[in-house]
């Protein structure tokens, strides 16, 4: 295994994940530079939201450490690692339904993020960055698809993340939503953050990694460039079979 | 300044009881009245828990039943005295709520009401079989003269009032806290609320220890009250029915609810018994009930704001 190099933002060395009998993530390692745009691919089932989920803490692994910082944060919930900074994005959105949209991003901010980002002054910034002011006093049940997608990226950046997992926040959108999204991440990113992106729209996860990582039943297969990815035969291999 | 008005309007509802004592209106009403506000203490600790943080519980009468045996308990061991005894009566119920607590690390939804209903069979059952205070028998007390007011109905339906007062102002102020709004992120999704950095298990934990520490304190007085306790009595189902039913009917997103939902049925009640029937109440409970799951499931509180809305 390769040794973390100083700037290791993330560090995920050889954890496993059982469900009773069925092996999730057979000790998979990872590394995630400070301000780097990776991608996590791989075919459905191999284990990239159990990944995520360890990686987060809603799930205890079982074998492994995950080191953040330098930190050993293996044994800590997960609401501790968002207030260090890591903080994920769900697949299905999961908005606080009985609050406005304002409201949704000032639990993030009054748990999560350090004091001095208080206040909805702050919320409102970010919802307008991510383009949602408008529906700023809205309650979540009345908004688009697109609008709850970005509704969850909004409150993931109320957070103040360092570490920004993005658990397919394309899927079921249409192109140019895609792109729509694709653009604010890449603007998150620029201002520092590191991504961590989920996603199976190829063409998406492409464009936006500067690395892939590939899953397929619980180990990693493949690791390298958009383009060494693509031309790789074990990827080719793990999503069409042979 | 929102705080001290809220303040000032629970010592003028003090205010109002003790020249409603000055009046000396029929004994009846003091009787009648303690029982009202008794299921507004209920129905707000059981809203803390149920209301704020999702979590429904069926167990009322376990913590309601804790309290007043606890002051048997004390009563029969020490002679401790009223204040004694609803201090201890709440304590004991709040460390059984904080061992539910702890049920919801693994239960949740539905199973997490079963067991909580378990919880208040199975401790029934320890009860009666405890003759130390009473056991299947029940246990009777013997009051000594009242020490204030001169009628033990007026100084029970006093310390009543004190007792709902705090409830609600603690309740107020939880709900206008950052724990009040945890507690509503992780009703509306728990998974999400711990990843936006909430605490959700320490949260939960203090939610269910405060809602058993007032449904405790609500139990404690009860066998001053009734003086004659069995425990089919201080765990009547009434009570895990009347603490679900009063928040619904009232709304249980916010102090109000309760306070209303107990105020109205816990008053028609109250009527029903003398008027009708005493088998009627529980009727009037379902027939309500029913009507506002249907027609205004966000309950009083929601209809009005509805309403207003428009």
């Amino acid at each position: 295994m390769s040794r973390p190099m100083a700037d290791t933002l993330l560090e995920v060395d050889a954890i496993s994940k059982r469900f009773g009998g069925f092996l999730a993530l057979d000790r998979v390692s990872l590394q995630v530079r400070a301000g780097e745009r990776l991608g996590l691919i791989g075919p459905n089932g191999s284990g990239k939201t159990t990944l995520i989920n360890c990686i987060s803490g809603a799930l205890p692994t079982d074998g492994g450490r995950i080191l953040f910082e330098g930190r050993d944060i293996t044994a800590l919930p997960a609401y501790q690692r968002t207030r260090l900074g890591i903080v994920r994005s769900f697949q299905i959105p999961k908005p606080f339904t009985s609050m406005t949209v304002l409201e949704n991003l000032g639990i993030p901010l009054e748990y999560a993020a350090p004091a001095r980002s208080h206040g909805a002054a702050a919320a409102l910034d970010i919802l307008r960055a991510i383009g949602l002011d408008a529906k700023a006093q809205l309650r979540p049940t009345g908004l688009t698809q697109i609008e709850m997608r970005k509704l969850e990226l909004a409150r993931a950046m109320a957070a103040r993340p360092k570490l920004l997992i993005s658990d397919e926040a394309m899927a079921g959108l249409s192109s140019a939503e895609v792109d729509d999204i694709l653009a604010i991440l890449l603007r998150l990113n620029e201002s520092g953050i590191t991504i961590i992106m989920i996603e199976h729209i190829m063409r998406a996860v492409m464009r936006f990694s500067q690395r892939v990582v590939v899953l397929d039943a619980g180990t990693r297969i493949a690791e390298g460039t958009p383009e060494e990815i693509v031309r790789n035969p074990a990827v080719e291999k793990a999503y069409l079979g042979e | 300044m929102k705080t001290v008005r809220a303040f000032l309007v629970g010592v003028a509802v003090i205010g109002l009881a003790l020249l409603l004592v000055g009046l000396r209106v029929n004994p009846y009403a003091y009787f009648a009245g303690y029982v009202v506000l008794q299921y507004v203490i209920i129905a707000t600790a059981w809203n803390v828990l149920g209301g704020y943080a999702g979590y429904v519980n069926f167990g009322t009468p376990a913590f309601f039943a804790l309290g007043a045996y606890t002051a048997i308990f004390l009563i029969e061991a020490f002679g401790a005295p009223l204040p004694v005894l609803i201090l201890a009566g709440g304590l004991v119920a709040g460390l059984l709520g904080l061992g539910i607590g702890y049920l919801t690390l693994r239960l949740k939804g539905v199973f997490f009401s079963i067991a909580t209903f378990a919880l208040s069979v199975v401790l029934q059952t320890l009860i009666i079989n405890w003759d130390y205070v009473g056991g299947a028998k029940g246990y009777t007390l013997i009051r000594p003269p009242a020490p204030f007011f001169g009628s033990w109905a007026i100084l029970l339906f006093m310390v009543m009032v004190g007792l709902a007062v705090v409830t609600v102002l603690v309740a107020r102020s939880v709900e206008r806290s950052w724990i009040g709004r945890g507690l509503a992120a992780l009703r509306d999704n728990e998974e999400a609320a711990e990843c936006m950095g909430v605490p959700t298990l320490r949260l939960k934990l203090f939610a269910t220890t405060l809602s058993g520490f007032f449904l405790g304190v609500a139990g404690a007085p009860f066998p001053y009250y009734v003086t004659y306790v069995e425990p089919s009595s201080a765990f009547d189902l009434n009570y895990a029915v009347n603490a679900l039913a009063m928040p619904m009917i009232g709304g249980t997103t916010t102090w109000m609810g309760p306070v209303i939902g107990a105020v109205l049925l816990g008053t028609a009640q109250q009527v029903a018994t003398v008027t009708i029937s005493s088998e009627l109440n529980l009727l009037i409970v379902g027939v309500v009930l029913v009507l506002f799951v249907v027609l205004a499931p966000e309950g009083i509180v929601g209809l009005v704001r509805r309403l207003r809305r428009r």
